[in-house]
């Protein structure tokens, strides 16, 4: 290949397979170097030894990775991560559901209004919704002032704290939920409804036993979907959690940059691929089990 | 195609939930005509001052230039590379095209709290950190596969006769490809463009790994910001930034379609 992609100086000379190996180098490259590479070389790094002063040693063992494995603080902070992220899904998925329905019943001009209204929020910095989370959860915001004009002396803190969190990032994370709830509605026929309705089942019923299991495959999609970027989300947990709150994807950034501990760093990331693909597993299971 | 009516149930918790997604976008706008010198809501008091105060702050100026910068580069390199890419993988089949496309998709998959990390265990060593072509670097590996993804799409959804015919009457290959392919994958291009711009304007988490003291961009800065006092500037900020991404999907509505550009 790199023989062929040398000779590009004489383009009319290349066979098909020459000219593409030539307009593919440039991204082979930024692929290798930017992605290949890197990732290959933290999964080294994991394994490298840990001096105190930031510094590595010349050796390989498994030290750090006994050491992640065995302290109570680590195998809190992954438990406590896939917590958290378990419950943000079931939130987002709760607060999600009412919108994809009814997006997937509006029509016209309506649905797409409300389509750009779902897809806004995508397009806005996580800095800036974080931010208005802020507005909204401090001392001195929205709900606080709210609850105190109720007559409410000291209304609960909810922020700098995991509610805080939570409520932010099951948010932010909405619209992706929406999306795959939506891609995933496509098989609910409203005759089915229909059908169940006209031979006799309360529209509750009609419900749960209808149209919540033909959305299965969506709600299994966004589920996945949320899951995966809770735990690796980082911007909101640091700001509404003020520090306060240790989850792996904050971990992994003060280790890298605070502390200094590289080898941790990169423990810390490859279980986050780890969780990634044990979530993915489960993920093909669930749909097999539905489909 | 639905007839059945919406139930009240559904349209009031439809409702909530809409306000609740929207909410945070919404206490921005007044926060950032806050007269007050901290951020409250309701604030006690109006005034333009916090807009004045972005001019006027000269982190945040330098970090918008930056990130204006950033972008700008990173999506003619998105295009410069992307293309050429997409135009091998949908045109020419080389044997393993599917595989080279995965893979070329594959840095969106990692979380880019690991990918900032692995960035910054490379580029560290390198002396990139902090620097311009560092944080370019980083970005492409982002933006590159939403580029290649978007133009093979646009690509593949040409008419390959027009391009044939050209051909036939004795255009070169290069000819057909500027005169031709180009100008007819035009909303693809545009939609390229304005997601490159964006997801290198917004991007925060491989920046904050990238960035040093000196070189900040603007999502970085904002970040630094309202980690440290969440004052009504960062609202004022906020509002701009809403307003520029509504600019350039506005600009991308018109001339390719928003929903067939964000929502596949």
């Amino acid at each position: 290949m790199t023989s062929l992609a040398l000779s590009h100086t004489e383009p009319r000379r290349l066979g098909p397979l020459g000219t593409a190996s030539a307009l593919l180098l440039p991204i082979a490259v930024v692929n290798a170097i930017g992605f290949l590479w890197p990732v290959v070389n933290l999964l080294k790094m994991s394994f490298r030894e840990a001096q105190a002063s930031g510094a590595l040693g010349a050796g390989y063992n498994l030290d750090t990775w006994t050491n992640a494995l065995t302290d109570s603080f680590t195998l809190e902070l992954i438990t406590n991560s896939v917590g958290v992220s378990l419950l943000i899904t079931v939130l987002t998925l709760i607060a999600s559901y009412p919108i994809a329905l009814y997006l997937h019943r509006s029509t016209g001009t309506w649905r797409t209004v409300l389509m750009v209204l779902v897809v806004a929020p995508l397009l806005t910095s996580a800095v800036v919704r974080t931010y208005g989370w802020i507005a909204i959860l401090s001392d001195r915001g929205l709900v606080a002032n709210a609850l105190m004009a109720l007559g409410m002396a000291e209304p609960p803190r909810l922020m700098f704290n995991l509610t805080g969190v939570v409520i932010g990032l099951t948010e932010i994370l909405m619209p992706y939920m929406i999306l795959a709830l939506l891609s995933g509605f496509g098989r609910l026929d409203p005759r089915l409804e229909e059908a169940a309705l006209t031979l006799g089942a309360s529209p509750l019923k009609t419900f749960w036993r209808v149209v919540l299991p033909l959305t299965a495959p969506g709600m299994a999609l966004g589920g996945l979907l949320c899951f995966v970027l809770a735990i690796s989300s980082f911007v909101t947990p640091k700001l509404l959690g003020g520090g306060r709150v240790f989850l792996l994807a904050t971990e992994i950034y003060d280790q890298a940059i605070v502390t200094l501990n590289w080898p941790l760093a990169a423990a810390l990331s490859m279980i986050v691929l780890v969780v990634f693909g044990i979530s993915l597993t489960l993920y093909a299971r669930a749909l097999r089990r539905i489909a | 195609m639905d007839e059945r009516p919406v139930s009240p149930a559904l349209k009031i918790a439809a409702g909530l939930m809409f306000l609740f997604l929207l909410a945070p976008l919404l206490v921005v706008l007044p926060i950032s005509f806050s007269g007050d010198d901290f951020m409250a809501f309701p604030p006690s008091s109006w005034s333009v001052k916090w807009y004045g105060a972005i001019f006027a702050n000269s982190v945040m100026m330098n970090a918008f230039w930056i990130s204006l910068a950033l972008a700008f580069v990173v999506t003619v390199l998105s295009l410069g590379i992307g293309l050429p890419a997409a135009y091998a993988l949908v045109r020419l089949k080389p044997p393993g095209a599917e595989a080279l496309a995965n893979l070329f998709s594959a840095p969106l998959l990692l979380p880019t709290i690991v990918l900032g990390l692995a960035l910054l265990l490379v580029f560290a060593p390198m002396g990139l950190i902090g620097s311009f072509q560092g944080l370019v670097a980083a970005h492409l590996i982002v933006t590159l596969p939403y580029a290649v993804r978007v133009l093979s799409t646009a690509l593949a959804n040409l008419p390959l006769t027009v391009e044939e015919a050209a051909g036939m009457l004795g255009a070169r290959p290069l000819t057909v490809f500027f005169r031709v392919t180009l100008p007819m994958m035009r909303s693809g291009l545009v939609s390229t463009t304005a997601l490159c711009f964006l997801v290198s304007f917004d991007e925060v988490v491989l920046s904050l790994f990238m960035t040093g003291p000196r070189l900040q961009t603007l999502p970085v800065a904002m970040y630094n910001h309202v980690d440290q006092q969440a004052d009504p500037m960062a609202a004022a900020i906020s509002v701009l930034l809403v307003v520029l991404t509504l600019a350039v999907v506005l600009v991308v509505d018109r001339t390719a379609g928003l929903t067939r550009t964000f929502v596949k």
